[in-house]
């Protein structure tokens, strides 16, 4: 019985040296994507709690915590609260899988794309949940709008996921890292990466896709009736989601933790440290999108993902897949 | 072991609970989330017993994609009204209908698990060794050759029933304003502007 304690000990302090840092750098992230929208629009942005404003999003989460959480006397409660349990615990979840460097990782498992897929694909009912159990008319519509817009990206991704897995011949994102050694798929992938990163902005309901919460017309879409820490909860969750999309992508396209190049004094750069950059340069893309792009429209959206995204990647798979199989370079032995 | 074993039944009692509150709660959409749950300790059990690859196929297709356009229907019935007219209403036909289906669905049940034979080798595939490679690769080993036929035919399906379920739903309609991109972006000044001499108190006539 002991053993079990010893492992449930040292698999909980893993866990723990994963959460922390992922809670702390979510916190950061807010800040960065807050002062990156505030600089593009010439404004100072959050610049006052702590050096640069660094401690805004604390700040602002200990104002969240000390607020009460009003729940509708109409509100399904049970749905109600789980909810944003869910979106929060689903974002955090899906990093147990992500590979820091070669050593770090917490579940190195066989199948860790198709993981990161599913439970990316999950994230849907902190949100239908939310919309559903608020009773009202804005978060319904809300949800409904991002059930199916996040239901259209994923089927784009997944076809994207197929054309890299094509390359690499196995599922597990350590392989999938060490097959670009030598080339980083973001060069041969490229117009895939581009697709990959619109969808993720999709996925994740920012904008310029972000109509689930379009304030212009849906108030806050699903979050209008949470308040206090709740809120606070879908808010971290999505941004926890932001960074899984972000980890995606660099492990997928550029490279995970592999530096740029192998010479002397660029891999000094320890590993965990180029996978945070890659992630961090993903992230600062995603923030000026936010700040540059102005919102679509809802039909042009599902236009874009079914009848743009859809087939083009289809139509990339195909020539991915002939071109592995004319050069004989398919991975795992010859056909 | 004793871990695994805790595990197994931990996740069979939630699947077994949340199937049978899938057909006894009264609200459609609580139904539908136990039946998510009952899709999610299912994946669990085939990720326990070592098919990782089924496992998050589920997830992946019942729970991220089927499940959530069941809950996309059921939120939008009006479920307080059903729950008269479904129950307790005079002239319920679903219920002899319903009786029927699970009788039939009952005796089909009976008839496949009556025909299980256990085996001893499982392994009965010209292209399957056993080896160290992994579950996926090893699915499609099998699916891409000794399957193939199988496989495609359940493509032919799923192709067929997309088609009749868009059929099924498309209708043309007259009289809606769409907006063709190509049209709105080829158009220019000369075409579409025109200057008028207005005469005084006459006004022009606006064609659109």
């Amino acid at each position: 019985m002991l053993e079990y304690f010893q492992i449930l000990g040292n698999e909980l302090y893993k866990i723990v040296f994963l959460l922390v840092p992922m809670l702390v750098s979510v916190a950061m992230i807010v800040w960065l994507d807050r002062r990156v929208w505030g600089l593009v629009q010439k404004r100072k942005g959050p610049n006052v709690v702590g050096p640069f404003g660094l401690f805004q999003t604390i700040a602002d989460a200990l104002k969240y915590i000390f607020k009460e959480i009003i729940i509708p006397a109409s509100a399904n409660k049970v749905v109600f609260i789980l909810a944003p349990i869910v979106t929060m615990t689903l974002a955090l979840v899906a990093w147990a899988v992500i590979p820091i460097s070669e050593q770090i990782v917490l579940a190195d498992i066989n199948v860790g794309i198709l993981y990161l897929f599913a439970i990316s694909s999950l994230g849907v009912y902190g949100i239908i949940m939310g919309g559903w159990a608020s009773n009202s008319k804005y978060p319904f519509l809300g949800a409904i709008r991002s059930a199916a817009q996040m239901v259209s990206y994923e089927v784009s991704i997944g076809i994207i996921i197929i054309n890299v897995l094509l390359c690499v011949g196995s599922l597990n994102l350590k392989d999938i890292v060490l097959a670009q050694k030598d080339l980083w798929y973001v060069i041969p992938l490229f117009p895939m990466f581009v697709i990959f990163f619109i969808s993720a902005l999709a996925e994740t309901n920012r904008p310029p896709f972000d109509l689930p919460e379009a304030e212009a017309e849906l108030v806050a879409g699903y979050q209008t009736e949470y308040s206090g820490m709740m809120y606070a909860m879908f808010w971290l969750g999505e941004y926890a989601n932001i960074l899984l999309m972000c980890a995606m992508g660099s492990i997928l396209f550029l490279g995970g933790w592999l530096p740029i190049l192998d010479v002397y004094p660029i891999n000094l750069i320890p590993a965990p440290l180029w996978m945070i950059l890659k992630i961090l340069f993903l992230f600062l893309l995603f923030a000026l999108i936010k700040a540059i792009v102005p919102r679509y429209r809802y039909d042009q959206l599902m236009r874009l993902g079914w009848k743009i995204f859809l087939p083009f990647s289809l139509i990339y798979l195909v020539l991915t897949a002939s071109f592995l199989f004319y050069f004989n370079k398919l991975p795992n032995g010859n056909f | 072991m004793l871990t695994h074993t805790l595990f197994f039944y931990f996740f069979s009692i939630i699947a077994i609970f949340s199937s049978l509150m899938v057909i006894t709660s009264r609200n459609t959409v609580n139904s539908v989330f136990f039946l998510i749950l009952d899709f999610i300790s299912v994946g669990c059990l085939f990720i326990m017993v070592g098919a990782e690859f089924l496992g998050m196929i589920i997830l992946i297709v019942y729970v991220g994609a089927v499940a959530v356009l069941f809950l996309f229907v059921v939120m939008m019935l009006n479920v307080a009204e059903q729950k008269q007219s479904w129950f307790i209403g005079k002239k319920s036909t679903h219920i002899p209908t319903g009786l029927i289906v699970s009788v039939l669905i009952f005796l089909e049940l009976l008839v496949v698990v009556g025909g299980w034979k256990q085996k001893d080798n499982l392994m009965n595939s010209s292209t399957l060794e056993i080896s160290n490679i992994s579950n996926t690769h090893q699915l499609g080993l099998v699916m891409y050759t000794d399957y193939i036929l199988y496989f495609q035919i359940a493509g032919v399906i799923l192709l067929l029933s997309m088609i009749g379920a868009i059929l099924l739903t498309f209708r043309k309609r007259s009289g809606v304003k769409k907006q063709n991109y190509f049209k709105q972006i080829s158009r220019d000044p000369e075409s579409s502007v025109q200057l008028l001499k207005v005469e005084s108190n006459k006004g022009v006539k606006i064609d659109d």
